[in-house]
């Protein structure tokens, strides 16, 4: 048969749809695609710079080293890397993560650990094992955009607290939690990803960590730490994971009420999909169970592949390399960003991870100018991804880690371009500024403020249209709104 | 049975529809029979076409490019018959504003409007003039890219703080913008096929209504998701709106010059009055999309559906012995 003809088949999920539409769990309704996926789905095309994505670099492992370690894995392994292994995960592959939690001295017994495929899986878990409809899921605003479509699949009723540059405000969790329970309403959990946010790119503080533990213990509220990016440190002093403080629940003192959530995706490759997750015994032994309905187990091949990894002894080289590499491309980021955005924009300055966040006027919509932005082939990720409520319009999330420097600065040129068009116009229709001289005229026509993160200058020279050019602080934190992007975590 | 490539996806905005809306229509040629090969459209657009050599090109992409007239001309160059309105019909569907005057113009009901390109606000102080504009459209306004096919960019400006936020994203998509007035009301939209046969008048199809749930408008979202948004075939009209509606729509179509198949979108509002918003040339063809589901609730299934723009559109080039619809 000539392979290049496609040959007639039944396809039934590309057409008539609607036939089964009466069959779809009621939740599925909140399973949606997006205008803004949409569009995401077009940042794909290879002319596009995409500072979009949440890739690490995995460009830069050593073909001979992966080849090697299958090697070492089809010598010593075969017929168990072939083979379905423990739900909870290969007892080799449990030490190795008390391993890679230990560099963040964080001391956590191998059977309190449970492996998963990719730590996403682990939050889908946490979902399946405690959510019921419309109970409610605390998060940061912004939250990590993967995360919503798991919460909206249980019909978990996501509520956001406010940000700033220290993390998550402890002060406005507790006025939440105190409305909530004012409404008879406990949260099952709250998801926080305190060290190097996504997308937020910022990191709480410790008085805020220690708070934090406090207000989980007063309150009894489960905490799920997700920490994607804690080993990917570039300057500061490392922080205590909240699982540090917190402690497990048979230790004096101790809350048990952290469950957190590791993964190798970002120290090693998302490609092996493995990520962890440690906990309170019951809360673990219910996400076991989950977990072997959901597949059994984790890939038996890649646990046995991570393992001799680790054997081979090189895995904080390699992520002291990844470090390195990475910091290059974030003080790219910030340079081009200081370069090429006016006073009217704001961002985060991570100490590590992989994102920035970009937080401009309130009259640009962020899916709006990627549209924009698109035409330029350069794609970020719309703040509203990062929010269930409508906040988040005017921010932007921006990575350097999956991308080359010389693509950061000429993706980021080409942002200022379309964001210092889209200002000159609102100047031009709001009579606060003149009519830009042309593209590459520097933006800031505003008086004052000029260092990127001192927020955006009010001050416009028509007193009648002073209401509407005043714009706020925006150091406080970011605002948006969140449906599902896909990214790799 | 003949040899169809089905062109789908392309750069526009729209892509992923138009790739569901390529997808669907490739299952119903192949169970019709035909040989189908499907061109996600790039670079290489001319060059597989020229390989493909196809009897008939069915156009199922959607917004910049596929919609406006530009693959159209193209394949009339190539001398290829394709499905759906010709190259002038696409224009003036796709410019929103070409479109509203002349529905203007032949005293067909359309929602009040401005409509600016960005250097009337950059050059000519356009700007100095919107607050005579916001005095005449009055508020709610809707402001709208001139091109753009999907309910991306635009916006509802509530007061006049709203208005310049709003041209900012509309000036995203296009350099040209409405600004409309607002029609509250009932939203429906009355699609239009055409015979399978040469001189076959063509047939407005029962009313569809578009009933969001619980969002204050009908959103580019919505408009494509299963479950966001409620639609109703036939809409359960007071009094002779349906009829009124599809006579409208009809009337349109006509003006227009569209071929084979178009969906008309319109406004019922509470006085019962109806305003015609726009024309898609090629409107969607998803499992969701509003054509297919009009069809069907006149007895027309999606492979007959299908199967009568393929005939009506080998009708006509037989008829003409050229390739040019319109």
């Amino acid at each position: 048969m000539d392979v290049a003809q496609r040959p007639p088949q039944p396809r039934p999920a590309a057409r008539d749809l609607e036939r089964y539409t009466r069959l779809f769990a009621v939740r599925t309704r909140d399973m949606k695609s997006s205008a803004m996926r949409d569009l995401m789905a077009i940042t794909e095309r290879p002319e596009v710079i995409s500072l979009a994505g949440g890739l690490p670099d995995t460009s830069t492992f050593p073909p001979d080293s992966y080849a090697s370690l299958m090697a070492t894995v089809a010598r010593d392994s075969c017929a168990r890397a072939l083979q379905y292994g423990p739900t909870e995960g290969v007892g080799v592959l449990k030490d190795r993560i008390v391993e890679v939690m230990a560099a963040e001295r964080t001391f956590v017994d191998p059977d309190d650990v449970l492996v998963t495929t990719g730590a996403q899986q682990a939050i889908d878990l946490m979902c399946k094992a405690l959510i019921d409809p419309g109970d409610v899921i605390v998060t940061e605003a912004p939250t990590y955009p993967g995360a919503i479509p798991a919460f909206q699949a249980y019909q978990a009723d996501v509520v956001q607290v406010e940000m700033d540059s220290d993390g998550l405000r402890i002060d406005e969790l507790e006025v939440t939690l105190e409305r909530l329970e004012g409404e008879g309403r406990r949260p099952k959990f709250l998801y926080t990803i305190p060290t190097f946010h996504n997308p937020a790119g910022v990191t709480m503080s410790l008085p805020r960590r220690r708070r934090l533990v406090e207000v989980a213990r007063e309150r009894e509220l489960l905490v799920l730490e997700d920490n994607p990016y804690g080993l990917l440190r570039f300057e500061g002093e490392a922080l205590p994971t909240l699982r540090a403080l917190d402690g497990p629940s048979a230790a004096e003192g101790a809350g048990g009420l952290v469950v957190y959530l590791g993964t190798f995706s970002k120290i090693l490759s998302p490609g092996i999909r493995l990520g962890w997750a440690v906990g309170p015994g019951p809360v673990l032994d219910k996400l076991r169970i989950g977990k072997a309905s959901a597949d059994l187990c984790s890939s038996s091949m890649t646990q046995y592949f991570v393992d001799a990894y680790f054997q081979a002894g090189r895995w904080e080289d390699y992520l002291g390399s990844l470090r390195e590499l990475y910091r290059g491309r974030r003080d790219t980021m910030l340079e081009a960003l200081t370069e090429r955005l006016g006073p009217e924009a704001s961002w985060t300055r991570p100490e590590g991870g992989l994102f920035v966040w970009v937080t401009l006027p309130d009259y640009i919509d962020t899916t709006d100018l990627l549209a924009r932005a698109l035409r330029e082939n350069v794609a970020f990720v719309p703040g509203e991804a990062a929010y269930v409520d409508g906040r988040g319009r005017s921010s932007l999330r921006l990575n350097f880690s999956g991308v080359n420097e010389q693509d950061i600065r000429e993706g980021v040129r080409r942002i200022g371009g379309v964001i210092r068009e889209q200002v000159g116009l609102y100047g031009t229709l709001t009579g606060a500024q003149p009519p830009r001289a042309g593209p590459d005229a520097q933006a800031g026509a505003r008086p004052g403020k000029g260092a990127a993160q001192t927020g955006a200058p009010a001050g416009a020279g028509d007193e009648g249209l002073a209401d509407v050019v005043a714009l706020p602080p925006r150091r406080e934190g970011p605002h948006g709104r969140a449906r599902g992007v896909h990214e790799d975590r | 049975m003949s040899r169809v490539v089905v062109l789908k996806g392309g750069r526009s905005l729209e892509r992923q529809v138009s790739l569901r809306s390529g997808a669907r229509v490739q299952d119903a040629l192949e169970r019709l029979g035909h040989d189908t090969v499907a061109i996600d459209v790039g670079h290489d657009l001319v060059a597989r076409l020229q390989e493909a050599s196809p009897d008939l090109v069915f156009v199922a992409l959607h917004g910049r490019d596929g919609e406006d007239g530009t693959v159209q001309e193209l394949l009339e160059v190539l001398g290829l018959p394709y499905t759906g309105s010709g190259v002038s019909a696409c224009i003036r569907c796709a410019d929103k504003v070409l479109a509203k005057h002349l529905m203007l113009d032949a005293g067909i009901p359309t929602p009040a409007f401005y409509a600016f390109n960005e250097t009337a606000f950059k050059e000519l102080g356009a700007a100095a003039a919107l607050p005579a504009i916001e005095e005449r459209l009055d508020f709610p306004i809707v402001v709208k890219p001139a091109g753009q096919g999907s309910a991306l960019g635009i916006k509802f400006a509530r007061t006049a703080a709203d208005v310049p936020a709003a041209l900012v994203a509309a000036f995203s998509y296009d350099h040209r913008v409405l600004l409309e007035r607002h029609v509250s009301g009932r939203d429906l939209a009355v699609s239009i096929l055409d015979g399978g046969d040469t001189g076959v008048e063509p047939q407005a199809l029962p009313v569809v209504e578009a009933v969001p749930r619980g969002e204050d408008f009908y959103d580019f979202e919505a408009r494509y998701q299963i479950g966001r948004t409620q639609f109703v075939c036939p809409a359960q009209l007071p009094g002779d709106a349906a009829e009124r509606a599809q006579a409208l729509a009809l009337e349109v179509y006509r003006l227009f010059g569209c071929f084979a198949f178009a969906r008309v979108d319109l406004m019922l509002d509470p006085e019962g009055q109806l305003h015609v918003l726009e024309v898609n040339a090629i409107p969607g063809l998803t499992e969701t999309s509003l054509l297919p589901q009009a069809a069907d609730a006149a007895g027309v299934g999606f492979d007959e559906l299908i199967e009568r723009v393929v005939a009506r559109t080998s009708a006509r080039a037989s008829a003409a012995g050229a390739p040019r619809p319109t």
